[in-house]
This record gives C-alpha cells, structure tokens and sequence, in this order.
C-alpha cells in the first residue's frame, strides 16, 4: 500500500474541490486515516473504488464516533481491495451532532455491505446516511427514539433496591423510590466525573 | 387422605400399588416434562450439552424438546433476554397451555447478569414471567440444569390438587395471560409486571418506607 501522502495527491488530482486532511493515527503503528469533506466524500469513495490503482472493492466496516466534546460525529469507513490484496485505505467523514444535521452520504450504493453497517450507525449514533436505500434500526425497535451510543445518553430510569447499592447506582436508586430528588442524579453525576 | 404406609408395603409386595390420585398425576406430569426447544444465547449451548448423549436428560424424562409451544411443558429461558425480545418471550409462554413451568438459566435470564445495566437488556425475565426455578452460573453447566429439573421435579410432586394452597394452573380464577410489554420509546411499557414481580425492596433489613423516614430525620 502506497504512503497515505501519495494516496491522498490522488485523490485530490481526480475529484478536484476535495478537502482532504491526514488524520494520524494513534499509536503510530495504526493506520492513518483520510478525513474528507461530507459534499466530496461519495465521490472520492467512488474514485478509490474504481480507480485501476485502488480496486477497493470491500468495504470491511462502517462505524461511528461520538466526539461529544468536539461537537461532532464521525463515520468511519474502512476499505480493502480483494483484487490487489492491500488495505485498508480509512475513509473518515464529520458531521455535527446535532439530530437534525448529522448526516452523512451513504456508501451502500458503491458498497452493499455497507447497507447494515450504515443502518447500525444510523440506529446507535443518529446518523442519517443520505442515499441508503433502506435507514431503518437494525438493532433496537422502531418505535425506540434514542440512540444509546452517544454519550450523552441517560438510561432509563429502572434501578431494582440492590442490597449493596452504593455510590451511583444507589442515588439513582433512591431518586427511582422518591426517596431522594432527582437533582441527586445530578450531584452523582458531577461528582462521577471528579 | 394418609395411607397407612405398612399396608401400602405390603400390598407392593403382592404386585399391588395404591397411591393417591393426586400422587399418580404428579408422578406422570414430573416423569415427562417437555421442554420448549429454544435458546436466547450462550447458556442454550450448554441446555443443547444437557439434553445429548453425555449429560442426556432423558433420564429425567425431558428429553423430548418440542419446537411449538403447544405441546411444550417446559419453558428454559436459557440467556439474555433483550428488551426487543422479552415480549416474544411472553408471547412463547403466554403461547404453552397449563400446567406450564419456567426456569431461568444463567444470570442473564435471573437479573440481566453483566448485561444489566445495559441499555437494551431485560433485568430479568421475572419481570414478566413467573419463573419456579433459578440456577445462578454464566452459564450453569449441564450438571445444573439437571439439578433444576430435579428441583422442579420435586416442585411438581409436592403440588396439592385437594387440600392446602391450589398451584396457579389449578385455580381456574387465576389468569393465564400474562400482558406482553409494548416497545416504547425509551423502554419497555410497563418496565414490569408489577403483579407477578415484587423485588425485596429492602434495604439492610430497613423497609422502603422506614428508609424514607430515617432520610427525612
């Protein structure tokens, strides 16, 4: 597999108008991973696929990235090529968290297998992938309307009286029964993140 | 009625067995338990270890796993219980005619096990089902389960159909549908079945209410 550097003049030679950024990775002996922009992104997946250099004809796996502090959430593409026998070439795209923004092109049409990586993305993280064929949770029911990877997902309320409760677990316990007020939650959380 | 147990003897010894009816229509029940054939997870590897050749649970006579809930006695709840399965758990049980018999095998299906806390884990199949046996082990090995249809066995055998306490599917004012829980949109709904499921709520032997109390002071 070529250099990243070299992989990435490519690509910007063949779809002009591409933000592409390096993303290191870390540790070092990782792969480092292409950051491209949501507009350029269907088109430099199509460019890796089909280009006589790349053949990434598999696309290995789809997942998301809740950088909360950040404010955003990334897909992460990784792609191999069965016909050269190299990979992985790592295809990362942002988009903000907010609900009604975080959306991102959808790969399925270039990559089937794509279709129920992209659906779980869509069912734990909220993001929508513009273009799939079919978005519906994968894993939790239709009717749920979270999407419990982010992290700033609050679990039901459901505490059972555990004999030896403490900490956390027993003023989320307590604030179930009524003993306590919700706000206990709070202090529990905050002195959590102490 | 007691029967004199000297008597009882003697009349074996001529080829003569009398038994209560009661005793008889235990004894042909727990001989012939038939399990319902399926498994949520891991714990049914070892339910599928039980019921062959090693451990063979024909023994017991619970060999016979029936694939419909129809014709099954037995339901071995054996794994995690999702919160997007439970209610085809109960619809299986709700599904299996009287008299009917549960065991939850492995933490999972007792409490949610390491899953608990999870977002998408039932804490419990008791929530919903009424469960007569629960074997502890992540997952039990095919020994426990075995030790769990003896218990079950003996369970069915002190079952009284004339005098003391009527077990539920001999009571024909008690309900045999047992309401499934409805997919909300944050969890299930009800979270549990408040009528079958009523943890100990206490709390270093201090009661729920006498907590509050001792919180106000």
């Amino acid at each position: 597999m070529e250099a990243i550097e070299k992989i990435k003049e490519q690509v910007v030679a063949a779809v002009p108008g591409a933000q592409i950024e390096i993303i290191p990775s870390t540790p070092a002996a990782q792969q480092p991973a292409l950051l491209v922009d949501r507009e350029h992104c269907f088109a430099v997946a199509k460019f890796l696929k089909e280009d006589p250099r790349f053949q990434m004809d598999c696309c290995s796996c789809v997942t998301g990235v809740d950088y909360l502090a950040s404010g955003f959430i990334e897909v992460v593409y990784h792609l191999y090529s069965m016909a050269l026998k190299q990979g992985p070439v790592i295809l990362k795209v942002r988009a903000p968290r907010e609900l009604g923004q975080c959306s991102v092109p959808s790969l399925t049409p270039l990559w089937r297998g794509g279709e129920f990586q992209e659906r779980e993305a869509y069912d734990l993280y909220g993001v929508k992938f513009e273009g799939h064929p079919d978005l519906r949770r994968i894993l939790m029911w239709d009717e749920f309307t979270d999407h419990p990877m982010r992290k700033d997902y609050t679990p039901p309320l459901d505490y059972e009286w555990e004999p030896t409760a403490h900490d956390e677990t027993l003023a989320r316990a307590r604030a179930q029964e009524g003993i306590v007020p919700p706000s206990a939650l709070v202090e529990a959380d905050k002195a959590k993140k102490k | 009625m007691a029967l004199d147990e000297g008597l009882k003897s003697e009349l074996q010894k001529h080829g003569v067995f009398i038994v209560p009816f009661e005793e008889l229509y235990n004894w042909s029940r727990k001989s012939s338990i038939w399990p319902l054939q399926f498994g949520l997870a891991c714990c049914a590897i070892e339910m599928i270890a039980a019921a062959a050749a090693r451990y063979d649970l024909a023994r017991f006579g619970a060999e016979v796993f029936r694939a419909t809930p129809r014709q099954a006695d037995l339901m071995i709840v054996a794994g995690t219980v999702t919160k997007k399965m439970a209610p085809n758990v109960v619809r299986l049980w709700n599904q299996m005619p009287e008299p009917k018999y549960c065991i939850a095998m492995g933490a999972c299906a007792i409490s949610g096990g390491p899953f608990k806390d999870g977002y998408n884990v039932l804490k419990g199949i008791d929530r919903y089902v009424p469960v007569d046996v629960h074997i502890p082990g992540c997952p039990p090995r095919p020994e426990a389960l075995i030790h769990a249809i003896m218990t079950l066995q003996r369970k069915i055998a002190g079952q009284h159909l004339e005098t003391g306490a009527k077990p539920r599917w001999y009571d024909c004012a008690a309900t045999t549908e047992f309401p499934m829980p409805a997919y909300g949109a944050h969890d299930l709904e009800p979270p549990a079945n408040r009528e079958i499921w009523q943890p100990d709520r206490n709390y270093k032997g201090v009661t729920i209410d006498e907590a509050r109390e001792l919180l106000k002071g």
